[in-house]
């Protein structure tokens, strides 16, 4: 994954970047079946390996596809970056280790999802009842958020396209008086 | 790319059977990995991968812009509606338990049409996202 993050950066032609960025979601796609997260998995091998993918080419039909090189000194950013990154290597020195029973996220409503779930959801597969029932207004707000994203999609670019054809259709009729 | 044989007669062997696996991954979230969101994903895709073979407007004859645009709106207006019929049979929001006189049963009714909301808006989406891109001229 470091080696294609790192080609990603380098790279200047676009739709090279895309496939690499394809291929590093699917790296981690199986970063998480070697975690035991099956459905994370799935969902990172569909979306980020497959829609993204798809969805950046077809943005890149529309634009070019190399990169504009941009000279200047990148001193601020690598410096931003870094203390974000030491900030972020420094949180997880508080972080449980992987795997520990006794870590907040496994003694907290973990024990009631695993054993109780059963008997009050019913699915076998415990992510699903987490997600569908016990969490059932979290995951309502996903899907808003899509509707909302899809939504806002159609208003800023669905219209444009809708009023130049009105504006083609005028043109027409007004060549042909 | 419409003239390239090979990719019209893969393509035509692959898109069925990818909406057949996105019906599965939907319907048996419940036993194995998967869901709405991945299921709605997969069908959408199906219909993304037409539309790079054979063009926006063939993929717009088969399932029409006003069609993806309802299937946004049903989808979440389902989760949503689910809730509310929760509430009017005497549950919270979106407690599912109550939907039958069995909770499990209620249980399995709820994740059920949940789900299946959840499917419709996220296929629609893709599909809405992806034909709005690529509909456009240069």
């Amino acid at each position: 994954m470091a080696v294609t993050a790192i080609a990603l950066i380098r790279l200047r032609n676009l739709f090279a970047v895309a496939m690499l960025s394809g291929i590093f979601s699917l790296t981690a796609a199986l970063l998480y079946v070697v975690l035991d997260a099956v459905d994370v998995a799935f969902t990172e091998a569909a979306v980020g390996a497959g829609i993204a993918t798809v969805l950046v080419l077809a943005t890149l039909a529309l634009t070019g596809s190399e990169e504009k090189v941009h000279k200047g000194k990148g001193l601020m950013p690598f410096a931003l970056v870094a203390v974000t990154g030491a900030a972020l290597v420094y949180g997880t020195f508080d972080m449980p280790r992987y795997g520990d029973p006794n870590a907040p996220a496994n003694r907290h409503v973990a024990p009631r999802y695993i054993e109780q779930s059963g008997k009050e959801v019913g699915p076998p597969n415990i992510v699903t009842s987490v997600l569908a029932s016990y969490r059932g207004y979290d995951t309502l707000g996903e899907t808003t958020v899509i509707f909302t994203a899809a939504a806002g999609v159609l208003a800023i670019i669905g219209r444009a396209r809708r009023r130049k054809k009105a504006d083609d259709k005028g043109k027409e009729a007004g060549d042909g008086t | 790319m419409e003239r390239n044989a090979v990719f019209r007669v893969v393509s035509k062997i692959l898109i069925p059977p990818i909406l057949l696996f996105a019906l599965y991954v939907q319907f048996h979230g419940d036993f194995g990995p998967g869901g709405g969101f991945q299921a709605g994903v997969i069908f959408g895709s199906a219909f993304i991968l037409y539309a790079i073979l054979y063009g926006v407007d063939t993929v717009r004859r088969v399932i029409p812009a006003w069609v993806t645009r309802l299937g946004l709106a049903v989808g979440v207006l389902l989760f949503a509606g689910t809730g509310i019929v929760g509430m009017m049979l005497g549950g919270n929001y979106l407690n599912y338990s109550v939907l039958a006189k069995d909770p499990l049963a209620g249980q399995h009714w709820g994740i059920f049409a949940v789900e299946l909301g959840v499917g419709i808006t996220v296929a629609s989406a893709m599909v809405t996202i992806f034909m709005t891109f690529a509909g456009r001229e240069r």
